[in-house]
Formats: C-alpha cells, sequence, structure tokens
C-alpha cells in the first residue's frame, strides 16, 4: 500500500542555533522506520522519469523498493551498479532539479524524497559493512586520470571494475577534488569520502598525489609511460574577481582560498597551523551554492554578522533551495538585488604602521532593479543610479565563479579549448581533439555539479572501455 | 613521503636541505618553486627552487627559520622523511639570448639567485653578482657565488664583512661610472628588491624580481598569491603561482605586497612562539 502522504518525511536536522557554532554535518539522516514510510511514498512507476532525471541513471525505482521490503544493502547494490559514490551525491547532489524535478508524485504534493533515501543506503552500508571491493582481474590496459575529485573518481572507479590498471594523478596533497577543499564538513564529512576513496583503493585504484600534470609531468610523458587513454579532470582552476578597487586588501578571499583554507586545511579547528580570518563582519559575494558554503562556514568560525551579496532577486538564486533555507534559518542576511561596487579598506593617515592599515573596512554596494531578460532567459541587474551605501565589514569572500585551469592546454598540444578556457570535447563520447584523450568535469563545462562531473566521468569510462577494448 | 638525503646549517637562522623527490628533480628549473607538508597535519608552504640534481633525483631547497613550519621542518634530520613535496610550479626564469647580467640577491634571497646565475654562468653570459647580508654572521654561498661570477661584491648592512652598506649602492655606483647590462635580475626581502628597481629605473634596463607571496595551492586555484602590476596605465591582477614567481620590476606594486604579504603576521608570530616553545620542551 502506497503511502499518499503529500509531504516528504521531514530530514533531521540540528537545530539552526546550535549548528550555527559547529562544523558537525546540519542534517541527521533518517533511521530506518522514517526511510521505509518515504520509500512507500514511490509509485513505482512503469517509466521511470526519476531515472531518466539523474546524470548517472541510478535505478531509482528498484532501489526504492529494496528499501521498502527492508532489504537495505540490496539498495544500496543497486545504486552501486550506477554511482560509484552514493554517500556524497545523497548529500550535495541538486535533486529537486534532477531525479525529484521529475518525480509523479512532485505533481500533487511532494516528491519522493529521493535524495535522502539515497543518503540513508549509502550510510546504512558504511554504518553495517567493512567489507572492501576486490580488485577485478586485470585486462591488462593503463589507464591515466588527471585529477581525483568527483569526475576522476568515478571515472577510475567504473574503469577499475572492468580490470583496468588505473593510475589517479591528483595536485594535492589529498584525493576528492572540490568534495575535500571545497564543500564543508558540516554539509559533507570528510570521512566519508575518504570511505569512497579507500573502496576505490580497495578496488586497486592508484592514487598518486602532488602531481601536477602540466607541470610535474605531462600528457606526452603519459602516454610515453604506456597509458593507453587519459581522463582529463582537472577541475574550474581560476577564481574570478569583480576588477573593482579594493581587491587587494587584506580581507578580501576568492572563495576557493576561503574555503580550502577551511576544509582541506583545516583551519577551523582549534589552533589551526593553517591561518584565517574568523569573527567580525563578513560579505560573501554571489548566490551559488558555493558562496551558501561560504557564508555558512564564515558563521561557524564566529563572525558576528555574515551577509550573502547577490545582484539579482531570490527567484534568480543558483544555489540550491534547501542550502539557501539553510542559511537563512542560521542567521545569514541576504542582500538581494545589491551588487559592490568598491571594498574600502582602513587607513591611518598619523601612523604608517598601524597594524589595521590595508585591512578591509567596508563595502560599498548599489542598488539595482531587474530589467530584461538576457540571452539566458534570466533578467539583467541594472544599477539604481544614486543609490550607493556602505555596510561596515571586516572579511570579502567573492564567490562569482571561476575559469578553467590553463596548466594542461599550455602543455598540450593538439588540446583546444574554447573561449572560456573549457576544454573542447565530442559530446557523445567525451574524446577531446587530441585522440585517446578525453576530458570532463569543470574543466570542460566550467563551474558546476558534482554529479554532472559524475556523469562526465562515467561516460568517459565508458567511451574509453570502448576505445581499448 | 619524501626523503631528506643532505642537511647542513649555512648559519644559525637559514638551513639546506635536499629532498629525494625524483619527478620534481627531473623538470626543475631556476625560478621555480614547490610547495611543501612537514606532516600529515601541516601547512603548505612554498619554497623557490635552490638547486636541482637531476642524476640523483634531488631538488635542494634553502630556507630561513620564520615561522612554525621553518622551525618544525628545521627539526627534521637527515634519513627522515617530510609528507609532501610537489613540482616544479611556476615559469622559470628567462636566460636566454643574456649576454651581460647583473644578479642582486638579499639575506636568503641569495638561495634562489644561486642557480639563476649558475644557469647564466653555464650559457657563457657575464655575471656580476651582488649579494648582501644583515651582518657577517647572516653570510650565506659566498664562494658558490663566487665560483659562478665574473664580478663579486658582497655588501653586509653593519659594515661587520666586506662592503659596508645595502645592495643599491655598489650597483649606482655602477651605474654612475657608466656600466651597463642586459638585464638585472634581483631577488630578496621586498623593499631591498623595491629599492634596487628603482636604482635601475633611471637606466631603463630590464629588472626582473621574484616574488614570493602567501599561498595555499600553487596551481592557480586558491589567487591568495595575487599581485597588482600597473602595466601600460592599467592596472593588472596576475596570479604569481601561474605567471610568476618572476615579474617585471617595474610593474609590480610592492606597496600593496608588502600589506598583503603581512596578513597574517599575528597570527605567524604567535605560531611560531607556540612552535618554539614546543621544541625547547621536548629539548629538556
Amino acid at each position: 500500500m502506497a503511502n499518499m502522504t503529500i509531504k516528504k518525511n521531514p530530514m533531521p536536522s540540528q537545530e539552526p542555533l546550535v549548528r550555527a557554532h559547529n562544523f558537525d554535518e546540519v542534517a541527521l539522516g533518517y533511521d530506518e522506520a522514517t526511510a521505509i514510510d518515504e520509500a512507500l511514498r514511490c509509485l513505482n512507476c512503469k517509466n521511470m522519469p526519476c531515472v531518466a532525471g539523474c546524470p548517472v541513471n541510478v535505478h531509482i525505482p528498484e532501489f526504492i523498493a529494496k528499501i521498502k521490503e527492508g532489504d537495505f544493502e540490496g539498495a544500496y547494490q543497486v545504486i552501486q551498479q550506477s554511482s560509484s559514490l552514493p554517500a556524497v551525491c545523497g548529500r550535495v547532489c541538486p535533486q529537486e532539479t534532477q531525479c525529484e524535478s521529475k518525480c509523479v508524485r512532485g505533481i500533487k504534493g511532494e516528491p519522493v524524497g529521493i535524495g535522502r533515501l539515497e543518503r540513508f543506503v549509502a550510510d546504512w552500508h558504511n554504518a553495517h559493512s567493512d567489507e572492501l571491493p576486490l580488485a577485478a582481474p586485470s585486462n591488462g590496459h593503463k589507464v591515466a586520470i588527471v585529477g581525483a575529485g568527483p569526475a576522476g573518481l568515478t571515472c577510475a572507479g567504473d574503469l577499475a571494475k572492468k580490470g583496468y590498471s588505473v593510475t589517479v594523478f591528483e595536485a594535492l596533497h589529498a584525493a576528492g577534488g572540490v568534495l575535500v577543499y571545497g564543500i564543508p564538513e558540516f554539509r559533507l564529512p570528510k570521512a566519508i569520502v575518504q570511505k569512497e576513496v579507500d573502496h576505490l583503493i580497495s578496488m586497486g585504484v592508484e592514487i598518486k598525489t602532488n602531481m601536477v600534470i602540466g607541470k610535474t609531468l605531462t600528457v606526452d610523458e603519459l602516454n610515453e609511460m604506456g597509458y593507453e587513454a587519459i581522463f582529463i579532470a582537472s577541475g574550474a582552476g581560476l577564481p574570478n574577481f569583480m576588477g573593482i578597487p579594493g581587491e587587494s586588501l587584506k580581507g578580501v578571499y576568492s572563495a576557493n582560498e576561503f574555503l580550502t583554507r577551511s576544509n582541506l586545511m583545516k583551519a577551523y579547528r582549534e589552533n589551526p597551523v593553517t591561518p584565517i580570518m574568523k569573527g567580525g563582519c563578513v560579505a560573501v559575494v554571489g548566490g551559488g551554492n558555493v558562496a551558501m558554503d561560504a557564508a555558512r562556514t564564515a558563521l561557524r568560525l564566529g563572525a558576528e554578522k555574515v551577509y550573502i551579496v547577490y545582484r539579482r532577486s531570490l527567484e534568480e538564486l543558483p544555489a540550491r533551495r534547501e542550502e539557501v533555507e539553510h542559511a537563512m534559518e542560521e542567521g545569514i542576511e541576504f542582500l538581494l538585488l545589491h551588487n559592490p561596487v568598491e571594498i574600502l579598506g582602513y587607513e591611518n593617515p598619523e601612523d604608517r604602521r598601524d597594524p589595521k592599515n590595508g585591512f578591509v573596512s567596508g563595502l560599498k554596494c548599489i542598488k539595482m532593479e531587474l530589467g530584461e531578460p538576457d540571452e539566458r532567459g534570466r533578467r539583467r541587474p541594472i544599477p539604481i543610479e544614486g543609490s550607493e551605501f556602505m555596510i561596515d565589514v571586516d572579511t570579502v569572500i567573492m564567490s562569482i565563479g571561476t575559469s578553467p585551469n590553463p596548466l594542461i592546454k599550455m602543455t598540450t598540444a593538439g588540446l583546444e579549448v574554447n573561449k572560456r578556457g573549457g576544454i573542447i570535447v565530442e559530446e557523445t563520447t567525451g574524446e577531446t581533439t587530441r585522440k585517446g584523450v578525453y576530458a570532463g568535469g569543470d574543466a570542460v563545462t566550467g563551474a558546476a555539479t558534482v554529479i554532472s562531473a559524475m556523469g562526465a566521468g562515467k561516460l568517459a569510462a565508458k567511451s574509453i572501455d570502448e576505445q581499448l577494448s | 613521503m619524501y626523503k631528506i638525503v643532505k642537511k647542513e646549517s649555512l648559519n644559525p637562522t637559514v638551513t639546506l636541505m635536499e629532498i629525494e623527490a625524483p619527478f620534481v628533480a627531473a623538470k626543475a628549473e631556476p625560478g621555480q618553486f614547490i610547495i611543501l607538508r612537514v606532516n600529515e597535519e601541516g601547512e603548505r608552504i612554498p619554497l623557490t627552487v635552490a638547486g636541482y640534481d637531476r642524476a640523483r633525483g634531488t631538488v635542494t631547497i634553502i630556507f630561513q627559520i620564520v615561522g612554525a613550519t621553518t622551525a618544525l621542518l628545521n627539526q627534521k634530520n637527515e634519513g627522515e622523511y617530510i609528507s609532501d613535496f610537489v613540482g616544479p610550479l611556476g615559469q622559470k626564469t628567462k636566460v636566454e639570448d643574456l649576454k651581460k647580467v647583473c644578479i642582486v640577491g638579499g639575506g636568503v634571497g641569495c638561495a634562489i639567485a644561486l642557480p639563476v646565475a649558475r644557469k647564466l654562468h653555464e650559457l657563457g653570459c657575464e655575471v656580476t653578482s651582488i649579494i648582501g647580508f644583515r651582518s657577517k654572521d647572516l653570510l650565506i654561498l659566498e664562494d658558490e657565488f663566487r665560483a659562478v661570477s665574473d664580478r663579486l661584491i658582497v655588501t653586509t648592512d653593519d659594515g661587520s664583512y666586506a662592503r659596508h652598506g645595502n645592495v643599491c649602492m655598489p650597483l649606482v655606483e655602477m651605474f654612475e661610472a657608466g656600466e651597463r647590462f642586459d638585464e638585472v635580475i634581483t631577488i630578496g626581502p621586498l623593499i631591498m628588491m623595491k629599492f634596487v628597481v628603482e636604482a635601475v629605473r633611471p637606466t631603463g634596463i630590464p629588472c626582473t624580481v621574484s616574488m614570493n607571496p602567501i599561498m595555499i595551492d600553487g596551481t592557480g586555484m586558491c589567487g591568495g598569491c595575487r599581485l597588482t602590476l600597473h602595466r601600460d596605465g592599467q592596472r593588472v591582477t596576475e596570479f604569481a603561482c601561474v605567471s610568476g614567481p618572476d615579474f617585471n620590476g617595474y610593474e609590480v606594486d610592492f606597496d600593496e605586497a608588502m600589506s598583503r604579504g603581512a596578513m597574517y603576521r599575528d597570527f605567524e608570530r604567535h605560531a611560531y612562539e607556540e612552535a618554539c616553545n614546543l621544541f625547547s620542551k621536548e629539548v629538556r
């Protein structure tokens, strides 16, 4: 008997005013009874619209059916066929615009909480099984993957399952890419990422850290070393700045730097070895998920006041609804239809050695209104003349996107990029303009989602398998 | 893990280490840098390459003990390991087509200037080196510089050794005597490089400086190492880790770079004191 309740089972979460001061995970996850109750809301549609909404086509009704039976491990095995990182996806996927947006239950009421169920299943498995997957028998082929983020790890997992000898080259000292340097602990505990990485290692995937492809080794050298195919998943590197006065003042960060200091370098811990500016008033410029992560991290680091400054309205705000709601509940103030025009710094004319000199003291913003839609259909923000005003802040975090990293392109002949620097690939295969070299994730698209990067990793794995087998 | 195959104290505050890192050693060129972490919980710090031995697969770093991480690194001994060592990062110093160059090094910056001087010397370039230190007990690499320089001038700020004064003084004298170079390359404290640039400016000789700003990843991801350059009347932002560390000295906004370099001064001083206390307790 289907559960015809209109609403999803709510996600148990830490209280907003408690969680705003710690780095523990916000969402606590369903228990078994809630998971079964939520699973019973699934109508098990024949045409499975939700599966088409998933970039990696997880067999959603099938895994939910296993939950209904209480066979949680069985549910995990179903997800595992399509996704290498279920505990991650269950937490960070924008399900509301993917699988859940296609759910029939969403027509009258809320869709089935597919993401919450996926997370439940992955966590149940991790809590109940220490079994590590075994390496598949070798097929004798060597593949190199550049970047140990979601695209690279997914591709590695899929190829390792088929018996490929896979080496992942990672520039940083830890595997995980944006999952470890970008997404904060309170949204994605790092132990979960490590567990997924450990799974890959036990499947025979070799991860070489501290290897910057384009510098330490080039793509040509990887070919010479016997790698028959190469998948470039090096991410979107360079942070964008606005080009307004004051961006070089002390206390102005890119979101990448701020989050990397806190997440990868653990500056959020007590007595950290890597410094970060804590406390005071913080303005985060931008409206994406990264902006929400930066704002909520600043709050947890002890900021008195955190603003999101976004030039359009709430309707256009690109972050996931859930993240926006969480941020609002925690007390982050949204300055919508506002755009920074200048960052002001402290300068003591009497004392050149005043230690406060050169630090941020304020942010000058201008109010905006929405005009005609642009080529992408979003209404263009227009400044309202004479509406400038100041907010007092000590830290400004620029979270207005990134551009693909040029390091690989600069040293790889035959690899073409588009005018924004993204690597050009054949859409159906993921192959670049250089034969045997594939690319995917943010290195191709510019900043996008974890799951779309995973989709690109899967596609590349399939194409590489077709090329080499 | 990366093995320390050699450790040598050059003076009480400056240490040389040769690290086994074959992939880095195979590619490193003068002017490039590496990033290291001493241990699993450590901070990432950039250090410019002071030398490399492709056959042995080692890279030499020379560092001044100025903070918690360099103090921790200095606790490590030959035969021990550090967690991470990645590179070579950044662009190499341009040494091609130079016939006559003046290298101006200051303090521990001389460690980075040496491989540049050596490379130029090997290419048959006439090398004048001016190396400056605060005092005699901080002097490093004098013999090494002499071996690769056609002319070497050593200065000390307090006059305790060789010529009394700063590195700009002999440079200006040479210019006044009509001496010219294809290029002046200067590596040292920001304030020294700023004054060297000003000393060279009237001659119009190209002047290259080596910047070492705060950075984390070293691959262009964090943007922490951004510098402002004044180029053709425009303010241009560049990331030192991708386009540098070498820049046209006439374009660099040194005042801003000095200000940014001091962003975490209080934190660093505190961390350094903590580290020193910890080490002295261990010794007791």
